[in-house]
């Protein structure tokens, strides 16, 4: 085993560990902190593969807005008071259909002979991706700026709640 | 080196574990947090093949940049709507979530 490999393993457990944590912990803040954990090892994933733009961004919008948010909606809804409401009686049900669907997407993903070389990192530098974002990809750029301005509309109108009420 | 497998078998485990959490939980709040598991999954799997396997086009790294910026107007809305329906139905457990059905 490289020490490459040895860092990827330091940073997958806490990724894993987390994302066990979020979906089985029995206090919901809990399971938001998890989250956090989870995420910014993503983050560290993603500075594994080379990609630091996309690293900064993970840990601006999901370890700083998005974990935020989440936590603002379990305190304006109260699920705290309400523990009994946290799993269904579907969790085997669940549990077997993540398991076939874990075997199979593993499964594959080993036995596909994927073309090119699978074990070298190819560096993209943050410049290459900023020109490629402004030039080719410029038209899907302007459409995501739309949809943010639609969804921050569309977030204000749903909670703000209706006249006199 | 890592071989590319390594990555691509983390974001298989993440992505199951997100469908056990948006199957199993039954709290708003909590399948949307699952729901943002299975999208760092599919992220790391999109950053993965673009730095592995196409570094010249590196799709895969501009679309894991939308992933996120969808993701982000994702949850903004999501919320909303769960803090809606908990201020109509003063819960936010999805199985209480049955008016459109007969």
């Amino acid at each position: 085993m490289t020490y490459e490999e040895v860092i990827f393993y330091v940073i997958a457990v806490p990724t894993v560990v987390g994302a066990i944590g979020v979906v089985t912990a029995r206090n919901v803040v809990h399971s938001a902190l998890f989250l956090i954990l989870s995420l910014l090892s993503v983050a560290g994933i993603f500075i594994l593969l080379s990609a630091e733009f996309l690293a900064i961004v993970q840990v601006l919008i999901y370890g700083g807005a998005v974990t935020i948010l989440v936590l603002f909606a379990m305190m304006l809804t109260r699920v705290r008071d309400l523990p009994a409401a946290l799993d269904g009686p579907q969790r085997p049900f669940a549990a077997l259909a993540a398991g076939a669907f874990m075997a199979v997407s593993i499964f594959s993903m080993v036995s596909t002979d994927w073309p090119g070389e699978t074990d070298k990192i190819n560096v993209i530098s943050i410049e290459q991706i900023g020109n490629d974002l402004f030039t080719t990809w410029a038209v899907p750029f302007e459409v995501a700026s739309l949809v943010l301005m639609v969804a921050l509309l569309g977030a204000i109108v749903l909670a703000r709640g209706e006249e006199g009420e | 080196m890592i071989p590319i497998n390594n990555f691509l078998v983390l974001s298989s485990i993440l992505f199951s574990l997100g469908i056990y959490g948006v199957l199993a939980r039954r709290n708003a709040v909590l399948i949307l947090m699952s729901v943002e598991l299975m999208l760092q999954a599919v992220s790391i799997n999109f950053i993965a093949f673009a730095v592995y396997l196409s570094p010249q086009a590196f799709t895969g790294l501009i679309f894991a940049v939308f992933v996120i910026t969808i993701a982000a107007a994702e949850v903004g809305l999501a919320l909303a709507i769960i803090l809606r329906l908990y201020r109509n139905k003063s819960t936010a457990n999805v199985d209480e979530a049955d008016m459109m059905k007969w």
